[in-house]
């Protein structure tokens, strides 16, 4: 596996010297979950999830007990602090 | 001690006004003082001024009304920290509270703290987390065992009624059976996870943890259910767990599958476990020793390739730009979790890796349902050895993957497992054992839970602080 690559897809900083300690362990767990080409699977439908349910929806609507109240407002903009120095 | 008596006793006595809920809460605030510093449990406290007020005027209206209760991190708390055990989420306060928090927090139940845990639900320890590790309370040497070890401290030392804890892999059963109390992993769709911090989309479950399978009842009552805002919640109707629960489990199977215990198993254990299932045949369960689930031998790899993948998924959000810090606040374990999914994910590994994984998780499937053919439950035990020394796992991650062995094929195939405690090894320290059952199958786990600790004394043991 090249670590490099894998830390950059997953956007994951590494420290010096943590790119061997991974490349190190992967290689341990890759062959530990290596078992899983024993099971024959030729023909087996994936299970993503195990509900058997489809479909389900619900009205689109907002429960406004369940929130915090919005931010500061002026106007219909949210007041925000600001960005650019004053000067 | 009022913390001993069970949630129908202690709402008999707030009922008649024998008690108060601050009653509840200054014993639980005592033993906090007592041995939360030194065992490392809480991440967040509640103001207790406000608990107190809050508890005087707690109408008594429900088992769980006044009763002080804790969350493990995972669960958006409005008002309130939540961390899920990281750094990425330090003073993280939610706009919102999870499903289940509201639904406690309307029967009357009192939050004591947040709890620690092993960071995003990553880890059998409660060492993978920014908050140190939490302690054995019977053997301070050792780990709570995890993720949700702060929980099952709590329990053990009496600082709270109950706790609610997330088990994806194992993160229930695991510090329950090492704490030596009692927990639930649910049916997968039974209690909403909406507002609970995600670890593995399809896997993670929200559970109840006490003192006894009776509490895990009462609690389970008011936490199940489907919610409009958890579309894989599921809308089988709740059963009143508790009016069932002393019919006892005469003439039930109860089946001991051959692959759990044999070398591997620590022969203490498997010998304390042989200890419950004559207790088991007493009460009158039958007992069949030719149950084989060889799926055993796929059980780590086919949840260390669906954990990780859905995990570096979920973690993706976690971007330190618009709430939260940056992810070089990830733990090295929670990196490595992450990139083990994010490649098993990618563009010439998919097929390889997740896709079977998911094809395994059929035949898993299907190896549970043909079990189920043939006897009720399934006892199994929950970890190969007692709880483990500081350190030990943590530094090795193929020990703490294997550590995991008895539990992750229950998540894989969303069935419920109830984690009880069973024994105690030579050395003092706490064995469990979990039955498993069919998917929607609680009440009945609830049964064989609650006839096995009528006849026992092992889930009313305490440790020495």
């Amino acid at each position: 596996m090249d670590v490099a690559y894998v830390a950059k897809l997953a956007n994951l900083p590494l420290n010096p010297g943590e790119e061997a300690k991974f490349q190190k362990q992967f290689e341990e767990t890759l062959k530990t979950i290596a078992v899983i080409n024993e099971l024959d699977t030729l023909g087996i439908e994936p299970t993503s999830q195990v509900t058997g349910l489809v479909n389900i929806v619900r009205q689109d609507v907002v429960d406004p007990s369940r929130i915090l109240p919005p931010p500061k407002s002026n106007n219909g903009y949210f007041t925000v602090p600001s960005i650019f120095d004053a000067s | 001690m009022l913390l001993e008596n069970t949630l129908t006793q202690l709402h008999a006595q707030l009922k008649s006004r024998q008690i108060s809920a601050g009653d509840l809460l200054n014993e639980c605030f005592d033993h906090i003082d007592k041995a939360d510093s030194g065992l490392n449990v809480f991440i967040t406290h509640t103001d207790r001024q406000k608990l107190l007020e809050t508890a005087q005027k707690t109408k008594i209206n429900s088992l769980l009304s006044g009763i002080p209760y804790v969350l493990k991190d995972a669960y958006n708390t409005l008002g309130l920290p939540t961390t899920a055990g990281s750094n990425v989420l330090k003073n993280y306060i939610s706009p919102y509270s999870a499903t289940l928090v509201n639904r406690l927090n309307k029967a009357g139940s009192l939050l004591l703290g947040k709890t620690n845990q092993d960071a995003w639900g990553h880890g059998a320890s409660t060492e993978n987390t920014d908050y140190g590790p939490t302690l054995n309370p019977w053997d301070q040497t050792r780990v709570a065992g995890g993720s949700t070890g702060g929980v099952a401290a709590a329990l053990a030392t009496r600082m709270a009624c109950y706790g609610i804890g997330e088990d994806t892999g194992g993160s229930i059963r695991n510090p329950a059976g090492w704490c030596g109390i009692s927990g639930l992993k649910v049916t997968y769709g039974r209690v909403s996870r909406y507002g609970a911090i995600a670890y593995a989309s399809s896997l993670d479950t929200m559970g109840p943890m006490a003192r006894s399978v009776e509490d895990l009842a009462a609690i389970l009552s008011t936490i199940a259910g489907q919610d409009p805002y958890d579309a894989t919640s599921s809308p089988q109707p709740v059963p009143d767990y508790l009016s069932k629960i002393s019919l006892g489990i005469k003439g039930k199977i109860i089946g001991i599958p051959k692959e759990y215990y044999s070398e591997g198993l620590d022969p203490e254990i498997k010998k304390i476990i042989g200890e419950a299932v004559k207790v088991f045949e007493q009460l009158g369960a039958k007992i069949d020793d030719q149950i084989s689930l060889p799926s055993l031998k796929y059980g780590v790899a086919v949840y260390y390739i669906l954990a990780p993948s859905e995990t570096s998924s979920n973690l993706a959000r976690y971007d330190g730009i618009r709430y939260g810090q940056d992810r070089s606040n990830f733990t090295f374990e929670t990196r490595r979790r992450i990139m083990i999914g994010t490649y098993a994910l990618s563009s010439g590994y998919y097929d390889a890796y997740y896709k079977k994984a998911q094809q395994a998780r059929t035949l898993i499937i299907k190896e549970f349902k043909q079990a189920f053919s043939k006897c009720d439950f399934l006892l199994c035990p929950i970890s190969a050895t007692p709880a483990t020394k500081l350190g030990e796992l943590i530094t090795d991650p193929v020990k703490n993957m294997l550590s995991d062995i008895y539990t992750v094929a229950t998540n894989t195939a969303g069935i419920p497992s109830l984690a009880i405690p069973c024994g105690f090894t030579k050395t003092g320290l706490p064995v469990g054992m979990q039955l498993q059952g069919p998917m929607f199958s609680e009440a009945e786990l609830f049964k064989a839970g609650y006839a096995y600790q009528q006849v026992t004394n092992w889930h009313h043991a305490q440790p020495n602080i």
